[in-house]
């Protein structure tokens, strides 16, 4: 049907509602069973297609399919434990559910009526299993507000995303309000770009409406190319319809009638979300011509990124959303002055967009009230690394990283110590212990010398050594840099190569001067974003690691035993047991032995891959510092051990 | 003892499926050849209406051809009235695009910072060694490609190998023997199709 007005939102919500209560906990007689099964990335790439189907021909097969129902939904940001699959009435909220477990499952619960408790959620540290998604702490610390729908609807039934009151906010603007109010309300909630910045929405919003020129056009970046970050494409692919509701009230506020989503093609998952959710507002008269029988048209559509970071940045993307190479220019003029095709046009990141439909429906006093003094609303952020739970979060801005690390993540794994968080991707930087207990918003976190960037969250602990992080994220840098301006082409190409001879065992004491001299001089002079924020890495690891860095430069030792050229594999003879194992594992064939005698690795030969660490059955390959190397360094066996304490002290 | 299998497999295939199929197939690809040239000038027709699909275009292009080679760049140039130059500095500057063939199954590392600080370096090591080219560089028996990708976002499954289209999770390096072996087997079944 073609929505017209408010009523006919309200035939359609009335419809799926009972559906959608259910799976919020109502127990309303539906005389259904509604599986959910979860169909984001992550859980896609643990086989949940093949248990979504495996389900649906099981229920086939023992004539349940009329009182059940399979849903496929977006991501729970659960990712740890995918594929997760929940029964409704009762919640019940299945972990790592294989193809194999189906059977069992259906027969189980769906016929016996009794819970499957091996393929519950085990908590580890109280040793139970737990039965809903109430009862698992992951989720108890977080405030779902933005992925509100994810988990929940499913994402390729729009029906389903009405029935959630999606599109009312669109209806009441465009039929009761007109478009200074609504810029006023973006302004008064206080929201600020997800995309990493933080610019004021409202702001950007009120600049790009007050240009005469016309056609004017709104650009969603779902560019999401920080290294970590998965939230933009878990929105896209759980509640694509509420980034197209806001993008549809932008186009309204600022006066423009076409609206693109710049997306990178490799999300095939949430490109596909897309295309079905555009093609199902367009049949329901929620995109196209004269919107809720007024004159307002406004329609959308995708455009592919080709995979080149630097087209994250405004004015980059804006040249690739008009086919042309992604190179950044300088601003101003601004976006809002001249944008695609030379027009006035809005740029809002994803999440962004996610906020907008947020503080429409629950009002701007409302959102006004979340987060902190200058960071209102909550954020999403994508945990991964070294973390028990890695997954998708939403927290209050002002939550602290302690909080976030060790409560919803779970600590770090194998009673190994925390090190660092990387936040910001490669424009961002490492932040150490100390600031574990830092409410975080977009201040504090660009206080410790990172930023806030789309959301990213990599956990790291004692096994990782910071010199590498920084010279791993310049090296992204580097080969993501347009070549456009001088300062970011050969200021990063620089500043990586004394980051290799630094991991290589050859840096210079003057090495770490130059490189903070050189870091500086990148992030005044680059055009873009890219250039201006690429030493971050570099100067955050110098800020908290340093002694880290000094261990390598002066003991030519890596501390974390990351680095391979600082390396030296020997057999401790004691436990060797003369197997020959470790020969055979040995693609260099640098280890030598004869039956009965201790093998021998030659320091000459071996490449450092460790193949033959795994294969030892009695652990007697030991890595240590390079002897060659710490011969040369003369005190370096002193020295080794006080680097040791003195980074421990750190920790 | 497993680099003996992969080369011996390899010599094998090398010689004797592949030559018999050039052989047999030089009427056949040139009507192959201009079948895809017909699916490109419907890509052309549909998306040249459109301002600014040259990307769009593209992608559609590498998925006809597999590749972009200066011929079907030049000919896109032609076709929607560009300079061939323009064409090709957007060809250079997206990662997707390449022009030279890939192999059959392109294996791709993610090298995200998730991926990266759960091992995706020793990873790929391990997958250079084990097929014994770099990275960029595909097979002499044209069946696989060594890349590393960017961030794909199944970070709580890191590190990760892309087979194609195929998302593996949480591998270690002896799970990439597998995984080739796996590819080969497929491989090998395809051949004797033909």
């Amino acid at each position: 049907m073609i929505i017209k007005s408010i009523e006919d939102l309200k035939e359609v919500k009335e419809k799926y509602e009972p559906l959608i209560k259910q799976r919020l906990g109502h127990r309303n007689g539906l005389g259904l069973t509604q599986i959910l099964v979860c169909s984001g990335t992550a859980c896609h790439s643990s086989e949940s297609r093949e248990v979504r189907l495996e389900l649906e021909q099981e229920l086939a097969r023992r004539g349940l399919e009329e009182q059940t129902r399979v849903v496929k939904t977006g991501c729970f940001g659960f990712c740890e434990y995918g594929p997760i699959v929940m029964v409704h009435p009762g919640e019940i909220f299945y972990c790592q559910v294989r193809p194999g477990d189906v059977r069992e499952l259906v027969e189980k619960h769906l016929i016996g009526g009794q819970v499957l408790e091996r393929l519950l959620y085990h908590n580890d540290s109280t040793g139970k299993r737990t039965q809903t998604i109430e009862d698992i702490h992951f989720f108890q610390a977080q405030r779902r507000i933005v992925l509100r729908n994810c988990g929940v609807i499913n994402p390729e039934e729009i029906g389903e995303y009405i029935a959630r009151d999606g599109y009312f906010a669109l209806a009441d603007v465009i039929l009761h309000k007109n478009r200074e109010e609504v810029i006023e309300m973006i302004k008064k909630s206080g929201l600020r770009g997800r995309g990493g910045a933080g610019f004021p929405t409202g702001r950007k919003w009120e600049l790009t409406a007050a240009q005469d020129i016309r056609p004017k056009y709104v650009v969603c970046n779902a560019d999401e190319g920080d290294p970590g970050a998965f939230m933009d494409r878990s929105i896209l692919e759980g509640d694509p319809h509420s980034v197209l509701e806001a993008m549809t009230v932008a186009g309204y506020c600022i006066g423009a009638n076409q609206g693109f989503i710049y997306v990178r093609a490799e999300y095939p998952i949430a490109v596909e979300r897309l295309e079905l959710a555009i093609e199902q507002a367009r049949e329901a008269g929620l995109l196209g011509k004269g919107l809720f029988g007024t004159d307002f048209d406004f329609d959308l559509s995708l455009r592919f990124g080709a995979g080149a970071f630097v087209c994250g940045e405004e004015t980059a993307l804006l040249h690739s959303v008009m086919g042309q190479r992604g190179e950044p220019r300088p601003r101003p003029p601004y976006p809002a002055q001249e944008g695609i095709w030379g027009k006035p046009t809005l740029i809002n990141n994803v999440e962004t967009f996610a906020n907008i439909t947020v503080v429409l429906r629950e009002g701007w006093e409302w959102y006004q009230g979340q987060g902190t003094s200058t960071s209102k609303g909550s954020k999403v952020f994508s945990l991964a690394g070294k973390i028990y739970n890695t997954g998708l979060i939403e927290v209050p801005m002002g939550t602290t990283l302690r909080t976030i690390i060790f409560d919803i993540g779970g600590g770090i794994p194998g009673n190994r110590q925390f090190k660092a968080v990387q936040t910001g991707g490669p424009s961002g930087g490492c932040i150490p212990a100390k600031y574990l207990d830092l409410p975080i918003d977009y201040e504090s976190l660009k206080e410790t010398g990172s930023m806030m960037g789309s959301g990213g969250m990599i956990v790291m602990d004692e096994g990782d050594c910071m010199v590498d992080i920084a010279r791993f994220y310049l090296e992204f840098s580097q080969d993501e840099s347009c070549g456009r301006c001088t300062p970011c082409r050969v200021g990063t190409k620089r500043l990586l190569e004394i980051l290799i001879r630094i991991t290589e065992g050859q840096g210079e004491m003057e090495d770490l001067e130059m490189l903070e001299e050189l870091s500086y001089d990148i992030r005044d002079a680059s055009l873009c974003g890219l250039g201006q924020t690429a030493p971050n890495p570099v100067l955050s690891t110098l800020r908290y690691f340093r002694n880290e860095y000094v261990t390598h430069v002066r003991d030519k030792r890596c501390p974390a035993g990351v680095c391979k050229a600082l390396l030296h594999y020997t057999v401790d003879e004691e436990k060797c047991i003369a197997c020959g194992l470790c020969a055979k594992a040995c693609a260099a064939q640098a280890i030598t032995g004869a039956p009965k005698q201790p093998y021998r690795i030659d320091p000459e030969k071996c490449t450092r891959c460790a193949a033959c660490v795994a294969k030892c059955p009695r652990q007697a390959i030991q890595k240590g510092i390079r002897k060659d190397v710490a011969d040369l360094g003369g005190e370096a066996g002193i020295y080794a051990g006080a680097g040791d304490t003195e980074n421990r002290a750190t920790l | 003892m497993a680099e003996y299998d992969v080369t011996g497999e390899t010599h094998k295939e090398q010689e004797s499926p592949a030559k018999v199929v050039q052989e047999k197939k030089d009427p056949l690809q040139e009507d192959h050849r201009s079948k895809q040239f017909a699916d490109l000038d419907r890509v052309i027709g549909r998306y040249s209406r459109e301002r600014g699909q040259l990307i769009r275009i593209l992608q559609k292009a590498q998925e006809i051809f597999g590749y972009l080679p200066e011929e079907v760049q030049a000919y896109i140039a032609e076709k929607i009235d560009i300079p061939v130059s323009e064409v090709n500095g957007v060809v250079t500057f997206y990662s997707l695009f390449a022009t030279e063939p890939k192999g059959k199954y392109t294996l791709n590392i993610c090298m995200g910072t998730a991926c990266y600080v759960k091992g995706a370096q020793t990873l790929m090591n391990a997958l250079k060694e084990e097929l014994k080219i770099d990275e960029g560089e595909t097979t002499p028996d044209g069946v696989f490609t060594i890349k590393s990708t960017r961030c794909v976002g199944a970070c709580g499954l890191a590190p990760i190998l892309v087979a194609n289209e195929d998302v593996h999770g949480k591998i270690s390096p002896g799970e990439i023997k597998k995984i080739i072996q796996t590819c080969r087997k497929g491989e090998s079944v395809d051949n004797k199709k033909h």
